[in-house]
């Protein structure tokens, strides 16, 4: 069965890539070039192709600076089966992933199915494995939901689009690496799925790839997530020197014999467990889009809206939490290392929400939300709330993904209008998107009782009950985040559902979106509502261990709900008295005194154009990083390789001979006398040489 | 084990074929009577590979299939033989000999006979350098593959053809006269030319440093290492297609196999003292190269500098004489065979219909040539090293075995993978993606068949050996573990006679 679960989603891949390539084949057929050498006799734009020339060049040059699709262009052969097989696929893995959750889960039916070897050689083993155990199947059951849901809105959403066949292989080729990645048995196997989800991410951020804006945010999604990648592969390589395995049952097994061992890293010895685990977490920041390593995930929102909400939302940027809670055995013997967890948990939760604040464009707020939430998430995991940490990821797969569809809906009734400044009054337009949408936020904001409200207050209230000594920084960013995440997501319902419409014609033409882009938005709001009380006792109380059974470690789980009531009213009624301010200020801001926020913004110049400029970190990459190493790569290529090796190696010698040749080629004069003189003095030489050596000889 | 001379007939059946198309005709049907000669006698020669493949025995470390011919008198002999070691690196040269006939197929024009003859005589070369179990015949055939590539550099080579076949036979001439000149000294010492001898022979202290470092100068120019890696980037854009992949699929190797087969095992006490030496050339050769290559506005120039780099995991993974590094050196060297191979050939296809390399000619391809888009995108990945393609394997396998011994060198050669992540997606963006604006481009067609049968294989051969390393990394792996245990015996060995003394 769970071979079928992992399968399903790569053979739909297989089949919707092989459609899309055999469709683009018969609009291009192609043609072995025409023997070399008679380039000139025929021009090559002569000849036109058999086939249907492509119209895609013309129309693009046509098309509105903000249209997300290229205009109309014949759908490609073949959408209808490429959409119906992978979503087909997917609705079946997804029922057999809940089926896998109530099997493991409540049945405690856990199972380990081993593949074939992957890198093995000498003491290294790795191998081709599914370990499916509780977190795995809670992981399991977010994706495969999450992802047949968003194939079945891409199905509408995607409706205009010329290339759906491969569109939906890509989809369902994300939701294969994932699903390698969830089901890992060793990390060779999760850095597969790790890397895997991020090329699917790659190719789904560039799929408009006649966009610029696009193919630079692919490019650059897919760079950051290298550098964090290479701090994960280092960590890698740490623990096999360290434990000679790279399996977990192996590893953890011998983590408590590491606790406290120094390891010789580069030039400084370091406790070997926290150097492992830091770096691991580096991985996890490129990811998961942490303070840092965050400036891909916002220029990732020039991929289509679906996509946004899956990879960019849903479940790859949760990789990283699921990664360190999958390692918790590992990070709960390095103090050191939950510190550091929590520090860069905690500021990417303050930092995003404040960039949140000011953004124009509906999914770049959502992403910065986003950005902030897996901040909580590892705020939790740091703490050693584990599972109070994969709480957060459940809830927030469902809001998250909902607010996504959402604005995604919105996008489609303005014509691909993504600016929040230019909407308003819209909730009479799109009454159920804007129902969704407010319930979405309501749980993003966790308003009491609604999915995310019982995580968020969870991680707060294990700031309470953390003996780390970072809690406390941990507490007040979190606490802080949440007026803000209140604010920021206020301001988008009312500036786009409420107040006057500021473009008319775009209001005008606005309307409700087709069946297949409800539904799930019906689902997803369901579940923003109910995904959360009866998760509570699995995740945070007494239930947590007999679930998860040490698939991950406990923490401080189930000391939080005997922690958390000792904690006084005041402070556990606090995040949601947050909650509260937050959407007080943005109801004056934006619907009581909408000249406020310009005001503001004038007043504080310098603040309001720091936070629209993201902190400045795209500029100061640039500066620091991307412009030194363009200006090092020139250097050793011309300087190092041309004038350096080049000049004094082959091309210096070169010219040394011919320097050489050509004086010895001027002796070679051609007349007779000069030769003979030459030969004269030779002769006289050699006389010379043997008078005075030939007679002691 | 075999009662016919299977590793001769697969190293002279090339020059049997070669010999057979001197003796066409020049005209029309002669023409294409060469091509067709010369694909059925690499097909064959693959062929005949495969069964020793099938008939070897991947559980014993010892040379197989030997033969033993007197030749150059008495010491020096004609001896051929594999371990495990050295037949994968003879199954890529034959297996990539008809994919390169075939890229050719249509792309030389002039003086086919003799391209084709000059291929399968550079094949029967390399094909003896791998087997030979003699010095003296080894250094015959490794030094004899130097003249084929000359010319098909030199004759059919682009515009600068003349600089760059001269630069590349200065660079790995002088290496090779070092070379000889050891080979000389170690006669002195062993009295004898004969490999398996020599493996065990124990040299002494003195003689093994500077016989190292003479081996060294001809090896690394061959692979080529930094700083001598210059010829190689003028050397590949020259070359026609076929020739760089043959340049950079095999000839690079064969520095490779050298310090595989004689700088390791032979002067082991050198190898431990060199290795921060060539630790240091390693990582440079991969950060330097790396950067340069984000810099190129030539398509050969840069995957040629990437195969610098990719080298450069090869030298620091054998260094290391760790088990995962010196068995991921030899996968990497097989994988990056395979993958800049094809790259080579993706560049091959457009250019055989621009008749440009220059990056900026190019943007946009995606919407012709979808097909090719794909391909591309299935090589450009496996050379950025994405796990699922064999080009991880290998980078994995030398970076983990090199962690255990130097953490500084393979933490920074894990900096190569970033670099490779931004070279490769840049130079894909740049050609593939985009609108399709140039008017050139307009017209220019999709792959067709002939393309299609070359790169089919390649493809899955990248995947299958990346998902599944096993069958590869087993084949070695006796011979690995031999080499490393006597790498360590002798090291040990050397020590309590210095304790002793």
């Amino acid at each position: 069965m769970y071979e079928t679960i992992v399968a399903l989603p790569l053979l739909g891949s297989i089949l919707a890539g092989i459609i899309a390539l055999l469709g683009a084949r018969n609009r291009l057929p192609g043609e072995d070039p025409p023997p070399h050498g008679d380039r000139a006799a025929s021009p090559v734009a002569e000849h036109r192709p058999r086939g249907a020339p492509s119209p895609h060049e013309q129309h693009a040059a046509f098309a509105n600076t903000h249209v997300e699709e290229p205009a109309d262009e014949p759908p490609a052969a073949g959408s209808r089966p490429a959409e119906l097989i992978t979503t087909t696929f997917l609705v079946i893995a997804c029922l057999l992933s809940w089926y896998a959750f109530y099997d493991v889960g409540v049945a405690g039916h856990e199972a380990r199915v081993r593949l074939f070897s992957f890198i093995t050689f000498a003491d290294l083993h790795s191998d081709w494995a599914l370990r499916i155990d509780p977190l795995t199947a809670v992981m399991l059951a977010v994706v495969t939901t999450v992802s047949s849901l968003v194939h079945l809105y891409s199905i509408g959403y995607m409706e205009e689009d010329p290339y759906k066949p491969r569109f939906f292989s890509y989809l369902s080729f994300f939701t294969f690496a994932m699903l390698m990645l969830v089901t890992a048995d060793n990390l060779v196997q999760l850095f597969f799925g790790w890397e895997g989800v991020g090329l699917a991410s790659y190719l789904l951020i560039g799929f408009w790839y006649h966009k610029p804006e696009a193919n630079a945010a692919a490019i650059k999604a897919f760079i950051v997530n290298r550098v964090g990648d290479f701090g994960f592969s280092l960590g890698i390589f740490a623990v096999f020197a360290l434990t000679g395995a790279v399996d977990f049952d192996t590893i953890f097994a011998q983590a408590p014999s590491l606790a406290g061992k120094v390891y010789h890293f580069l030039s400084w010895d370091v406790d070997a467990l926290t150097l492992v685990c830091v770096l691991l977490f580096i991985g996890a920041m490129g990811k998961s889009a942490q303070f840092l390593l965050h400036t891909w995930l916002p220029d990732a929102m020039e991929g289509p809206t679906p996509v946004s909400a899956l990879i960019h939302a849903a479940t790859m940027v949760t990789a990283g939490v699921f990664m360190v809670a999958r390692l918790s055995p590992l990070f709960s013997l390095s103090p050191g290392a939950s510190a550091f967890v929590i520090f860069i948990g905690a500021t990417t939760c303050m930092f995003a929400a404040t960039v949140g604040l000011v953004q124009n464009d509906i999914k770049r707020i959502i992403a910065y939300s986003t950005c902030s939430q897996l901040g909580y998430m590892f705020v939790a995991m740091g703490f050693g709330a584990y599972s109070v940490g994969m709480f957060h990821l459940f809830t927030h797969a469902f809001f998250k993904a909902l607010l996504f569809l959402c604005s995604g809906s919105v996008i489609i009734a303005m014509h691909h209008e993504q600016d929040i400044r230019h909407m308003g009054g819209l909730w009479r337009k799109l009454p159920f998107t804007y129902a969704t949408m407010l319930i979405g936020t309501l749980a993003l904001t966790g308003f009491p009782f609604t999915a995310g409200y019982f995580s968020k207050d969870a991680i707060i209230e294990s700031a309470l009950v953390s003996t780390n000594p970072m809690a406390a920084y941990g507490f007040v960013m979190t606490l802080g985040a949440a007026a803000l995440t209140a604010f920021y997501s206020w301001r988008l319902i009312f500036k786009t559902f409420h107040g006057a419409p500021h473009d008319r014609a775009h209001y005008e033409a606005a309307h409700e979106t087709p069946l297949t882009v409800l539904v799930p938005l019906a689902l997803f709001a369901i579940g923003s509502i109910a995904a959360g009380y009866p998760a509570l006792a699995v995740f945070t109380g007494h239930g947590t261990d007999e679930f998860f059974r040490g698939s991950l470690q406990l923490g401080i789980a189930d000391t939080l709900f005997e922690g958390a009531e000792k904690v006084p009213l005041l402070l556990s009624i606090l995040p949601t008295l947050m909650m509260i301010v937050g959407f007080l200020v943005a109801w004056l801001f934006y619907i009581r005194r909408p000249d406020l926020p310009e005001e503001l913004a004038r007043q504080q110049h310098v603040l309001y154009q720091f936070l629209l400029n993201k902190w400045y970190f795209d500029e100061i990459y640039d500066y620091l990083l991307v412009r030194p190493t363009l200006w090092l790569g020139r250097l050793l290529w011309k300087g190092g390789d041309g004038f350096i090796i080049d000049g004094f190696g082959p091309d210096g010698v070169s010219a040394r001979v011919l320097d050489v040749t050509r004086n010895v080629v001027r002796l070679q004069t051609g007349y007779l006398y000069h030769y003979a003189f030459a030969m004269l003095i030779g002769v006289a030489a050699a006389v010379t040489w043997f008078m005075f050596y030939g007679a002691h000889g | 084990m075999t009662s016919w001379p299977i590793l001769s007939v697969v190293t002279f059946l090339p020059v049997a074929g070669a010999l057979f198309i001197a003796f066409l005709g020049d005209d029309e049907a002669g023409l294409r009577n060469a091509r067709w000669v010369a694909l059925w006698t690499t097909l064959i020669t693959f062929a005949i590979s495969l069964i020793l493949v099938w008939r070897f025995d991947p559980s014993t470390p010892d040379f197989q299939f030997v033969e033993k011919a007197p030749w150059l008198g008495n010491t020096i002999g004609y001896a051929m033989g594999v371990d495990g070691i050295s037949l994968p690196f003879v199954i890529l040269t034959t297996g990539l000999m008809p994919i390169c006939i075939l890229a050719s197929w249509t792309a030389i024009q002039r003086r086919v006979r003799a391209y084709m003859i000059t291929f399968l005589v550079m094949e029967t070369l390399m094909v003896g350098t791998f087997c030979a179990l003699d010095l003296v015949l080894f250094y015959f055939f490794f030094e004899g593959g130097l003249i084929p590539m000359f010319i098909i550099i030199g004759v059919w080579g682009g515009p600068r053809r003349v600089y760059a076949s001269f630069k590349f036979f200065l660079y790995t001439f002088l290496g090779s006269v070092f070379m000889l000149l050891a080979i000389m000294a170690m006669y002195w010492d062993a009295g004898t030319t004969d490999i398996p001898t020599l493996l065990h022979h124990g040299f002494p202290r003195s003689l093994q440093t500077w016989a190292f470092l003479a081996f060294l100068a001809s090896f690394a120019v061959k692979l080529p290492m930094w700083p001598v890696h210059t010829w190689l980037p003028d050397a590949h854009v020259e070359a026609p297609t076929a020739g760089s992949v043959i340049l950079a699929a095999v000839l690079l190797k064969l520095g490779g196999y050298g310090f595989l087969r004689f700088s390791l095992p032979m002067f082991p006490v050198a190898t431990q003292h060199l290795a921060p030496l060539i630790y240091a050339l390693s990582v440079i050769a991969i950060v330097y190269t790396s950067l340069v290559a984000l810099m190129q506005e030539d398509w050969k120039k840069l995957i040629a500098y990437s195969s610098v780099a990719h080298m450069g995991f090869v030298t620091m993974g054998l260094f290391a004489v760790t088990a995962q590094g010196v068995s991921g050196g030899i996968f990497q060297m097989l994988s990056h065979g395979v993958i800049s191979a094809a790259l080579f050939l993706c560049v091959g296809v457009v250019y055989d219909r621009m008749h440009t390399r220059e990056i900026a000619a190019y943007g946009g391809l995606v919407n012709r040539m979808p097909l090719y888009a794909f391909v591309f995108m299935v090589f450009a990945l496996a050379n950025m090293g994405l796990p699922g393609t064999s080009g991880f394997v290998g980078e994995f396998l030398t970076m983990i075995g090199t962690f255990r011994v130097n953490t500084w060198v393979a933490t920074l050669a894990a900096l190569g993978t970033i670099l490779s992540a931004g070279y490769m997606l840049w130079l894909y963006r740049k050609v593939i993606f985009g609108k399709l604006e140039k008017a050139s481009l307009a017209a220019i067609r999709d792959i067709g068949w002939r393309e299609m049968i070359v790169f089919a294989p390649l493809i899955i051969v990248t995947i299958l050996i990346g998902v599944y390393p096993k069958p590869v990394l087993d084949f070695s792996a006796a011979s690995v573990t031999q080499l490393i245990d006597n790498y360590h015996h002798a090291l040990n060995g050397a020590q309590t006679a210095a304790l002793a003394r």
